[in-house]
């Protein structure tokens, strides 16, 4: 395995750090305890860890724990106080202005919680950014940048504003501004921990599949553990600027370094009982005020289902229409939806407990729509994503 | 204590200051013939327009600014606004004013664009010069007339140089501000993707700041024009002048036309110099 990444002894202290600090540092002292004693807070504590080409490595950790401030560190957004940063055996720490730039132009993009889109920029200019500052031809950086965008499944978008577009569309628009400049390493902080959990899932689906096709070194901070475990080839869990294990998934299931790993593992399952709102998938759906049988048809061939659901314009739930019903319909020549939509549909909520859906799951053949208060359809539970979530969540408990 | 002292000799110490720099008369000079080439540039070109094509062209640009919120109202102001400044004859009055304010606009904002600028990147300069904003702002505007005369006579260009001084701060603040309020995020995302200072200032940092950068322009503008009136007491023609003569003569009429002159003028600047400010995309 080839190292993308070695980081030794990275160190941060914010405030005044005197010999003092260093001194404390170097016995080993705690996060708590140098700021009692000198004032100083420590951001990251002597963090040693490599990361190989071509894996994804999840940093993970409680909120304050330096995460954000290493991730930032291994591109001198934030200067070390001390210690040594590796990229393809390049000693980062050794180079002037000139040479981190280059270095931050061909081998890293970071991609952010909050998408940091300019505002003033179009889809595509923000795209472009990184290579029009390499100053790259017009003409290339727009072929280049559309490329990306389409990779990340953005199209038509490349003339509209970033505020036009969803959380989930803009850090599409992230991704893709990280990849269209073809940067062999990617760093993302918490990159999808601002978006709401469908969307959250899409993204981690869509990184997966574009890192089976791309094989860059991604280094992700995420504060979630199921979301390490998805994606994660190797993890590291922080706690107070300390790294406190580091290893495979599996590792650090079966063998938690310590209290606070395990702890932290519970602890996220236990404030994470799954809920319908964590299994539920997008659901196909028909517009009644607006579509007409043909519609629901195609829509269940390019799908391949069997039926459809059926929402109003105000995306409130309906009911649902099967496809021999639609058929019929078509043949008869009708175009009247409605007289074929079934009401008798199971319905929940999304905060409603997975558990206590199991018995009424397994008896009824149709999928569960997921209404919310509005009573408009978030989504659909089908038998088969609730069970492989329920044996996820088991083995991590 | 301090009623123990003899008066300090403040106002000595600043007058041998003020004749020490008076030797400089070359320097001087060179200056006063930049701005009063400037000057007179902009008053033959108002010279020269006919006053219906400098009609046209005011509402023109206005049409353009405010093409994305058409505003008739403020076409049709501007269009009586200006008939009636021709029709009280202050028309060269009128263009003497806007040529003051245009100047001093101008070079307030070619030095105090550059100002706000370095002040949000480098706290230093940033202390050392807060104050000194302060100090030039809240100092009673006539004070500057004293050493724009000793250095500059009287006429257009001492009028321009005070103007400056009194109407720059609110640029170089607004500048220093609308780059300080750029997210860190953004920053971040600039440097991280390899900005060089320049890069970042000209792709990120200006084009954000450039909504509460205009906003200081303008305030900018606005404080130059209400110089105009002070200024006239040193030379510098224009409706001051005018306001400044009626006063003189106890003229109420007078002073009344030639001061809603000065705020036809005044609501006109304003309003073009708003439209383009909002007429930015995204
Ligand atoms: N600019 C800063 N100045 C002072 N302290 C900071 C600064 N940035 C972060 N810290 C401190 O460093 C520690 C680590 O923060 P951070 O890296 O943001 O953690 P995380 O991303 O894991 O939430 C925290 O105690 C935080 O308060
Ligand atoms: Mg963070």
């Amino acid at each position: 395995m080839v190292k993308k990444v070695e980081v030794k002894n990275l160190t941060k202290i914010y405030g005044k750090r005197g010999p003092r600090v260093k001194e404390l540092i170097e016995q080993g002292k705690s996060k708590a305890e140098i700021l009692e004693e000198t004032g100083a807070t420590v951001g990251v504590n002597q963090a040693n860890f490599e990361v190989n080409e071509g894996e994804i490595f999840v940093i993970m950790g409680l909120s304050g724990s330096g995460k954000s401030t290493l991730i930032r560190m291994i591109n001198r957004l934030i200067e070390p106080t001390r210690g040594t940063i590796l990229i393809d055996n390049q000693d980062l720490m050794g180079l002037d202005k000139k040479g981190l730039r280059e270095v931050r132009r061909q081998k890293m993009s970071m991609i952010f919680q909050n998408f940091a889109l300019f505002p003033n920029r179009t889809i595509l200019e923000n795209t472009a950014y990184g290579l029009e500052i390499k100053g790259i031809t017009k003409a290339v950086r727009e072929q280049k940048a559309h490329e990306a965008l389409e990779l990340v499944g953005l199209h038509g978008y490349d003339d509209q504003f970033p505020s036009q577009l969803s959380g989930g569309m803009q850090q599409r628009v992230g991704l893709a501004r990280g990849l269209a400049n073809d940067a062999e390493i990617l760093l993302m902080d918490e990159a999808f921990s601002a978006l709401d959990p469908l969307n959250r899932k899409d993204m981690q689906d869509e990184l997966l599949d574009l890192q089976a096709k791309m094989h860059k070194t991604i280094i992700f901070i995420s504060h979630d553990l199921n979301e390490a475990l998805r994606i994660g080839d190797r993890i590291m869990i922080m706690k107070d600027g300390v790294v406190v294990q580091t290893g495979t998934p599996e590792d650090i299931l079966t063998h938690p370094a310590d209290d606070y790993v395990k702890r932290f593992i519970e602890d996220v399952d236990r404030t994470r009982v799954l809920t319908v709102a964590n299994v539920m998938i997008r659901p196909n759906t028909v517009n009644i005020d607006k579509d007409g049988p043909r519609l629901a048809l195609r829509r269940m061939q390019e799908n391949e289902i069997s039926s459809v659901y059926v929402v109003d314009s105000e995306r409130k739930f309906v009911g649902f229409a099967d496809a021999k019903d639609v058929i019929k319909l078509i043949q008869q020549g009708s175009r009247d939806l409605k007289s074929v939509v079934q009401t008798d549909v199971p319905i929940t909520h999304p905060d409603v407990a997975v558990n206590d859906l199991m018995d009424q799951l397994s008896s009824t053949p149709i999928p569960f729509a997921v209404l919310d208060d509005e009573r408009q359809l978030v989504g659909i539970i089908v038998r088969g994503a609730v069970l492989g979530a329920i044996a996820g969540n088991e083995v991590t408990q | 204590m301090l009623v123990l002292i003899d008066k300090l000799p403040l106002s000595d110490w600043v007058n041998s200051f003020v004749n020490w720099l008076t030797q400089f008369t070359g320097f001087f000079n060179g200056i006063t013939n930049f701005i009063g080439g400037i000057v007179n540039g902009f008053q033959w070109l108002f010279d020269l327009l006919p006053v219906w094509l400098f009609i046209v062209i005011v509402l023109g640009i206005t049409y353009y600014a405010t093409r994305h919120g058409k505003k008739w109202s403020l076409l049709l102001f501007e269009l009586i606004g200006l008939l009636l400044i021709w029709n009280l004859d202050y028309w060269r009055d009128m263009t003497q004013t806007l040529t003051l304010v245009l100047t001093s606009s101008l070079i307030a904002l070619v030095i105090g664009i550059p100002l706000g600028i370095l002040m949000a990147k480098n706290h230093t300069f940033e202390a050392i010069m807060k104050p000194i904003l302060d100090f030039m702002q809240t100092m009673p505007a006539f004070v500057y007339l004293i050493p724009a005369v000793a250095f500059f006579g009287i006429g257009m260009v001492p009028g321009v140089i005070s103007s400056v001084i009194f109407a720059m701060p609110p640029t170089v603040r607004m500048t220093n501000l609308g780059i300080r309020q750029v997210p860190v995020e953004l920053i971040e995302a600039a440097d991280s993707y390899g900005s060089t200072s320049w890069q970042k200032l000209f792709k990120v940092q200006l084009p954000l700041a450039k909504s509460t950068l205009m906003a200081g322009v303008n305030q900018s503008m606005m404080l130059s024009l209400s110089m105009v009136v002070i200024a006239s007491m040193i030379g510098a023609l224009g409706l001051g002048t005018q306001v400044y003569f009626a006063v003189g003569r106890n003229n109420a009429g007078n002073g009344f036309t030639a001061g809603l002159s000065i705020v036809i003028l005044a609501i006109i600047l304003d309003r073009i110099t708003q439209a383009f400010n909002r007429s930015k995309r995204g």
